[in-house]
């Protein structure tokens, strides 16, 4: 395949005995939206990195037009022109937006000095053509915006450095949707412009609406390159995953019994007046916005945050304040949203990050006891498929969703009374989504109580048998089967609909 | 397909042979420690293998590293547990004094090695509060009680030397059993209860947990505010046990000579060893074999006449390397 732009031919590239990239080509053209899709551990983000010069391919190249290009370090291909919009934007927040748009490039005055005044003349035409004046002010520190801003100027810098390929990925996981569809008609003005889009994303209705072609990996291969008019979610996914995934939420059981866990009053620094119950066998949804209090509620029952007020208890029993220690010992486990920073040691096998909460049997007179543990870990290895070459690998080397069954394999082998699960699917594929949501229901069956925090629409209402709305820090509605839908869940999530604090004190 | 892929995937667990269990535990930074240390002995055997290769220098060499061995292997867990303790030459060197004291007061040993572990325990309980509840960088705060430990050795000592004149006290500084000096017979037996600790038990596979990612940790249930104590005052009893060893071998105890620098020895050779300074990484043997290095190269310099001057510039320039090259492995990985 020709062309005069970026081109992959033929790349491959073998990680250990996982064959990441198998012999795929794609060539980018200019002005188009190429949505990348497929299930973690696909190979997209292998992809991105041969794209962008972190790594380099085993076999095939990256060309441009018929030259081929090598790229050492990412700066290489910044200078060719291609720019990856990471997740987790990369920017300096103790500098200002205009030196971090302009960064590396910052107008001289004499030589030496910053000219602030050039500077700032130049962001507020940047500013401009992206319609963002209202959003941020060029002095503004960066420290101070929010992700989806962030975000922008990452997006910022890229076009004002004369990126002519800009990849996104996963944009859209940390933005609301006013933010998300504010992005989206800035990609389709680079568009216009004769940029040429790669976009990542798991959430599949956003690629239909924005991609202009899609290419599905699987397993490393690319197994479709097909424009996007006349694809639906159905044909997308089940490319994807190459099987039918009809029915992904049921669940089978809605039973639950007696009051397992009761908060009331519950009171951290960032999370105000909490109360709730959860029953034995119940799954209760958590909802809100980003920034709603939700990981922090969960942070307060488990005692990581400092409790200012209330109380907890575990049938009936008290549990201590301030201690996780004294949450696991009442039968509470968590697997927190952040996988990689808050709930795995990447640099420590499977094994180990699965046996961590149970040192009392995995081990003889204090220490380790490698059988012992094996025992424990390896059925629920098994149980939950999680794909490795073996137990001893380090999870670093996972995908995200093999990822998050190690998390919960560490907490099913405590065999806790409840679960707290904080955006348990996010970034995970389809595949595993659908065996997390088969385990919650097999757990809930099994009189376990959970908690579900989750972003995902679909997600609450498949699950939950009743859904707590949170916003600034309070629990603002409790919604319960069959009444929890779309539009009543995002009513209360609005900010705006927490009574003023103004107003009680008149 | 999965589970069949799993399924021999834990066989494979199971099955892996001890032999080959054992060659991975070596590991590849540990047998390019052992190349750098034949290399050493190369360099120095050739130039001086007359004297080099006798038994009694050999003996010197192991003498030599067991005081920095202790305290390697103890600067090991708290590197590993995400701190760093620098003022283990001051505890050694408060410990030497306090026990020549006690002895000389008491006549009683015992009553002095007690005195060096406890005093050494207590020196380590107050950096690690200072640490874990005053929330000072273990950098600065170890730094601080080290100026703090040297001033009270020289207030205890009034800046003398304290002589021990008993022979049982210093028969672990000189005696023998079955050939081996006594010294290097403790050495062996603390590395074998250091590695056991550190790489087999729980708490040592807690340390590992709780300086990979002290938040995964404290979710987990570690209690890391006490682990954090607890390694200090382990650093500390290790830095006592230090000072005895040392006050035995000299026969005195003294508020700085012999234990002026150790602290630099001491992190030099866990760095070598293995340890990542952000913690999570390291190895008892790995430390072992980075005191070995050290041990040799300070034997070779004093053969081969180096000046004592710039043998500190050798040190100092050891551990910068040692910490370049950790970096470096760290970054590709």
């Amino acid at each position: 395949m020709q062309s005069d732009f970026f081109s992959l031919d033929r790349i491959s590239k073998r990680f250990g005995v996982v064959q990441a990239l198998d012999n795929v080509s794609i060539a980018f053209r200019p002005g188009e939206v190429l949505a990348l899709v497929g299930e973690n551990g696909a190979g997209k983000s292998t992809m991105m990195r041969i794209l962008e010069g972190v790594f380099e391919p085993d076999s095939g190249t990256v060309r441009h037009g018929s030259t081929p290009i090598v790229f050492s370090e990412p700066r290489d291909s910044h200078r060719a022109g291609i720019r990856v919009i990471h997740q987790e934007p990369e920017i300096v927040p103790n500098l200002t937006v205009a030196e971090n748009i302009f960064v590396g490039e910052l107008p001289r005055l004499a030589g030496v000095l910053l000219d602030w005044h050039r500077l700032e003349e130049q962001t507020d035409k940047v500013l401009a053509t992206f319609g963002m004046q209202q959003d941020m002010r060029p002095r503004q520190l960066c420290s101070t915006l929010g992700p989806a801003q962030r975000q922008m100027i990452e997006i910022m810098r890229a076009i004002h450095a004369g990126g002519q390929l800009i990849a996104f990925d996963e944009p859209t996981s940390s933005l609301t949707d006013d933010e998300a569809r504010r992005l989206f008609s800035v990609i389709r003005r680079l568009r216009e412009e004769g940029t040429s889009i790669v976009y990542i994303s798991h959430r599949l209705n956003e690629i239909i609406d924005l991609a202009d072609r899609v290419v599905v990996l699987r397993d490393g291969r690319l197994v479709d390159d097909s424009p996007a008019a006349g694809a639906s979610e159905q044909t997308i996914a089940k490319l994807m995953v190459g099987r039918d995934i009809a029915d992904l939420f049921t669940r089978e059981t809605w039973q639950s019994g007696k009051p397992l866990l009761e908060v009331t009053g519950l009171t951290t620094n960032r999370v105000t007046d909490v109360s709730l119950t959860v029953r034995r066998g119940e799954v209760l949804g958590i909802a809100g916005l980003m920034g709603a209090g939700r990981s922090e509620l969960a942070k307060a029952i488990v005692g990581y945050d400092r409790r200012l007020g209330g109380t907890i208890t575990m049938n009936g029993v008290p549990v201590g304040p301030n201690s996780p220690h004294a949450a696991i010992v009442a039968g509470i486990g968590f697997a927190p949203e952040d996988r990689k920073h808050e709930a795995l040691l990447l640099f420590r096998s499977i094994l180990d990050n699965a046996s961590l909460c149970v040192p009392d049997r995995t081990s003889t007179f204090g220490f380790f006891n490698r059988r012992k543990a094996l025992e424990i870990v390896s059925p629920l290895a098994a149980k939950m498929s999680i794909k490795a070459p073996n137990l001893d690998e380090q999870v670093s080397k996972l995908s995200g969703g093999n990822q998050q069954k190690v998390v919960l394999a560490r907490w099913l082998a405590r065999q806790p009374m409840l679960l707290i699960l904080d955006e348990p699917t996010r970034g995970i594929d389809i595949g595993a989504k659908a065996e997390i949501y088969r385990l919650i229901d097999e757990l809930a069956a099994g009189g376990i109580g959970i908690i579900l925090i989750s972003s995902e629409m679909p997600e609450l209402i498949g699950l939950a048998d009743r859904v707590l709305v949170m916003a600034g820090g309070r629990i603002t509605a409790e919604l319960s089967r069959p009444d929890i839908d779309e539009a009543t869940i995002l009513k209360h999530a609005m900010p705006q609909s927490v009574p003023s604090l103004g107003g009680q004190i008149q | 397909m999965n589970s069949l892929e799993l399924r021999t995937a834990t066989a494979q667990t199971d099955k892996r042979r001890a032999s080959l269990r054992i060659a991975e535990r070596i590991g590849i930074h540990n047998i390019s420690l052992l190349v750098a240390l034949a290399i050493l002995v190369l360099i120095f055997g050739t130039i001086r293998g007359d004297v080099f290769f006798s038994s009694r220098n050999l003996l010197n060499i192991g003498l030599g590293i067991t005081i920095l061995g202790v305290l390697a292997m103890s600067q090991t867990v708290v590197i590993v547990a995400g701190g760093l303790d620098i003022a283990v030459g001051a505890i050694v060197g408060l410990t030497t004094v306090s026990t020549a004291m006690a002895i000389q007061s008491t006549g009683s040993p015992a009553v002095g090695i007690v005195a060096g572990l406890v005093l050494g325990g207590l020196a380590g309980l107050v950096n690690g509060i200072i640490i874990t509840y005053g929330r000072v960088n273990a950098v600065i705060a170890t730094l601080g009680t080290m100026a703090i430990f040297r001033g009270i050795a020289f207030i205890m000592s009034d800046g003398q030397s304290i002589a021990i004149f008993s022979d049982t006290f210093r028969f672990i500084g000189i005696g023998r059993i079955l050939g081996l000096p006594l010294l290097i017979w403790i050495l062996l037996l603390t590395a074998i209860v250091f590695h056991l600790f550190l790489a087999r038990s729980i708490v040592g596979r807690n340390i590992y947990a709780l300086g990979g990612n002290p938040v995964v940790a404290r979710f987990s249930g570690i209690n890391i505010n006490r682990y954090r104590v607890g390694i200090y005052i382990m650093s500390g009893v290790a830095a006592g046990l230090a000072g005895i060893l040392l006050a035995a071998r000299t026969g005195s105890g003294q508020p700085v000579s012999g234990s002026q620098g150790l602290e630099l020895e001491a992190i030099t050779a866990a760095v070598l060893g293995g340890c990542a300074l952000q913690g999570g990484k390291g190895t008892i043997i790995g430390a072992l074999l980075g005191v070995a290095i050290i041990g040799v190269l300070n034997n070779g310099m004093i053969l081969t006449s180096v000046p004592t001057f710039y043998q500190l510039l050798a040190k100092g320039s050891l551990l910068i390397l040692a910490v370049v090259i950790a970096e470096y492995h760290l970054n590709r990985t």
